[in-house]
């Protein structure tokens, strides 16, 4: 059984894992353990994940970093991921662990922290205990048990009071190695009171083994504090991630986040936000194109516990082949929540009638006072606007790929740095255009 | 230029043209009058080769080419341009881009270089001031929140840029008020030359006072009853169909 293997697993390297790990990093693990080895991997049979299955992706014999071994080259001097014309705070997170810029292009504002959680756990514990796990539902959970679990580092942002971080930091996750891997791991943001900050994700895979990881970030947004999530994902056929991002919002906060998937084996984003102050927005936003027997599934759980914040949910899906698409959507109201808007849009263009979505509305709204919405569309691509575009001489080729990017379009204009923006663009412009195998500019894929 | 024969149409199932004859030569104005329903849009949906309509004998043939067998996109670049009486919002394409791929395309087609960016913007702002478009309108999507008169100005815009052979213009008077009509007419009127004709699909004589046309047919059930001089329309004005379809019953 599957869940066994990483039974025995834990049972025998429990200690190497926590002899390598910060105390702190160790203080639910057992706990979560205990959890896992209750709940499992999650099961088709759970509503949560009926159309996806997480549990035979860990069936394979993937190797685990447990003894923290670590790379026999520099990323920064052997991969340039730096996405062209961004400037970016770069780092790199290689399989499961995190490594800090040497010689970073661009400084960050006094105070601001960009570190390895597992060694900021050791030298700031007293920054990082009040938010560690406390985003969790690793009781509950099965996804997060496992990654409280086998999590040994990853990456800490650190932004403090009032302090306007305007360079976005940009998190390149690295898959790497000669065997079939997976990575487990951690990551943590905190941005206080009035801070502002923006981070980037891009996911990679440098060669094409079998990757499996399961990432997790937890996101801590002050008071009037604002926080942008940009997560690319270009891996390939062979790749399975688990990415969860899990989200406290104070009062007068901003959340954003994009989740682009541009090329992927098995996707699975849980985005859960917990709008746990007045006057917050959180807007979550997302792309995927897939074809192939690619499958992408995204999963939004969107709290609103306090009155009078707004939330946005908007995914838009581009399926050809027999590539695979799932949305879920969840808005809870509490029941003292009132004058909350909360909406949701999920629309989707199958280019064959072999590609499916499957998009799931889950509304539970215990206030009387507030708006919502929620709509799914699915179709084809407008045959009057197709044939209006060929009607001045653009081929039927050229007026899908118009039409598509053109459906795609709304998703984007919520990237607010104009370099990433023209970035992503092109990017699905190329991955539209079939160009897009691997992430160009990009030694790592060449 | 033009030369239809015998030409009938279907959407789904239904035959809506019945037999259209008609030649139209360079340097012509043909305008085309008729009732509700008596097939006019659908001629110039034909022409400009929308698929929903699916031709079920006739040939056309434009300058001597065989314009049934071309794609759409194929006619545009020969020189065909429908202004639609419905032109399409396409929110998420910007007009700029989508003029800067169609004037390409037509130039690949004709072997040319893709325009410059600086030849590019000349050619808009001076097409735009043709129908008095506003540059706010051009740095939207396609007819995005752009109002009826602001579309057909749109359409009339793009046949500047696009310079055609043959434009047809489908109804492009109506939902027009007296200002725009006139800011169109005098767009088509400017475009006009010896070497180019126009097609001009109406339901009303106004807009013939400003594109004056040398010849006016009038379709019914699918298929043109009478043709005659600029006098026909007048007539149309002031007596409507009634005699048009008494005479022909008789």
């Amino acid at each position: 059984m599957v869940k066994q293997q990483y039974i025995t697993l834990y049972q025998q390297y429990a200690h190497i894992i926590k002899e390598k790990s910060a105390p702190l990093l160790n203080s639910i693990r057992d706990a979560a353990f205990k959890r896992f080895e209750e709940l499992g991997f999650p099961v088709k049979r759970d509503k949560d994940y009926e159309y996806i299955d997480i549990q035979s992706s860990y069936d394979h014999d993937f190797g685990l970093n447990l003894n923290r071994v670590s790379l026999d080259v520099d990323p920064y001097k052997v991969f340039t991921c730096d996405v062209p014309n961004i400037q970016s705070y770069l780092c790199f997170i290689v399989n499961d662990t995190f490594y800090a810029n040497p010689e970073p292009k661009i400084s960050l504002p006094k105070g601001v922290i960009v570190a390895s959680l597992n060694e900021i756990c050791t030298t700031h514990p007293d920054l990082v205990k009040p938010y560690l796990f406390k985003n969790m539902d690793w009781e509950n959970d099965p996804n997060q048990a496992f990654n409280a679990t086998f999590a040994q580092d990853g990456l800490f942002i650190y932004v403090p009071k009032n302090v306007v971080v305007d360079v976005p930091i940009q998190l390149v996750n690295l898959m790497h190695g000669n065997d079939d891997l997976l990575a487990v791991n951690h990551n943590l943001i905190i941005v206080e009171e009035g801070a502002s900050v923006k981070l980037l994700v891009c996911d990679h895979a440098s060669n094409e083994k079998k990757y499996l990881a399961n990432r997790l970030t937890e996101i801590f947004v002050g008071k009037n504090a604002s926080y942008e999530h940009y997560k690319i994902e270009n891996t390939h056929n062979q790749t399975m991630n688990l990415g969860t991002v899990l989200v406290h919002q104070d009062d007068d906060s901003r959340f954003l986040s994009n989740t682009l998937t541009l090329h992927n084996g098995i996707t699975r984003n849980n985005i859960t936000v917990h709008v746990d102050g007045q006057n917050a927005e959180a807007i979550v936003g997302g792309l995927a194109i897939g074809d192939k027997t690619q499958k992408i599934d995204n999963y939004v759980s969107m709290n609103h516990l306090k009155p009078n914040s707004t939330s946005l949910q908007l995914f838009k899906y581009i399926l050809d082949d027999q590539a695979k698409g799932v949305f879920t959507g969840k808005i809870i109201i509490k029941e003292d929540a009132q004058k909350i808007a909360a909406f949701q849009t999920c629309k989707t263009i199958c280019l064959t009638n072999t590609a499916t979505i499957n998009t799931k509305p889950q509304l539970e709204i215990f206030a009387d006072d507030v708006k919502c919405s929620h709509g799914a569309t699915v179709g084809q691509l407008d045959e009057t606007a197709l044939f209006y575009l060929r009607s001045r001489g653009i081929p039927i080729n050229e007026a899908k790929l118009l039409l598509m990017y053109a459906f795609v379009h709304d998703v984007l204009e919520h990237i607010s740095v104009d370099a990433v923006k023209d970035r992503i663009r092109l990017l699905v412009e190329k991955r539209l255009r079939g160009e897009l195998s691997k992430c160009n500019g990009c030694v790592i894929c060449k | 230029m033009l030369v239809i024969k015998d030409l009938h149409a279907n959407v789904n199932g239904k035959e809506i043209l019945s037999g259209i004859n008609l030649t139209v030569n360079s340097g012509e104005i043909h305008a085309i009058m008729g009732p509700n329903g008596s097939g006019k849009s659908t001629l110039s949906a034909v022409l400009a080769g929308n698929p929903v309509f699916e031709v079920t004998k006739g040939e056309v043939y434009f300058q001597g080419k065989n314009l049934l067998e071309m794609a759409p996109e194929d006619r545009a670049r020969e020189g065909v341009f429908l202004s639609f009486q419905y032109p399409v919002e396409i929110p998420g394409v910007s007009m700029v881009n989508f003029m800067r791929t169609a004037i390409n395309e037509h130039r690949k087609y004709n072997n040319l270089e893709p325009i410059s960016a600086s030849d590019f913007l000349k050619l808009m702002r001076e097409k735009k001031e043709i129908v008095e478009l506003d540059t706010k309108l051009t740095n939207r999507s396609v007819n995005e929140g752009f109002s009826g008169g602001e579309k057909k100005r749109n359409e009339i815009f793009q046949m500047a840029m696009l310079n055609p052979k043959l434009s047809i213009l489908d109804e492009t008077d109506s939902g027009l008020d007296i200002d725009a009509l006139r800011i169109v007419a005098n767009g088509v009127n400017q475009l006009k030359n010896s070497d180019n004709a126009s097609i001009v699909i109406t339901h009303y004589q106004r807009l013939l006072e400003y594109i004056v046309p040398d010849f006016v047919h009038i379709l019914y059930k699918g298929r043109i009853v009478k043709t005659a001089g600029k006098e026909l329309a007048l007539i149309l004005e002031e007596k409507g169909y009634d005699w048009i379809k008494q005479e022909i019953e008789e």
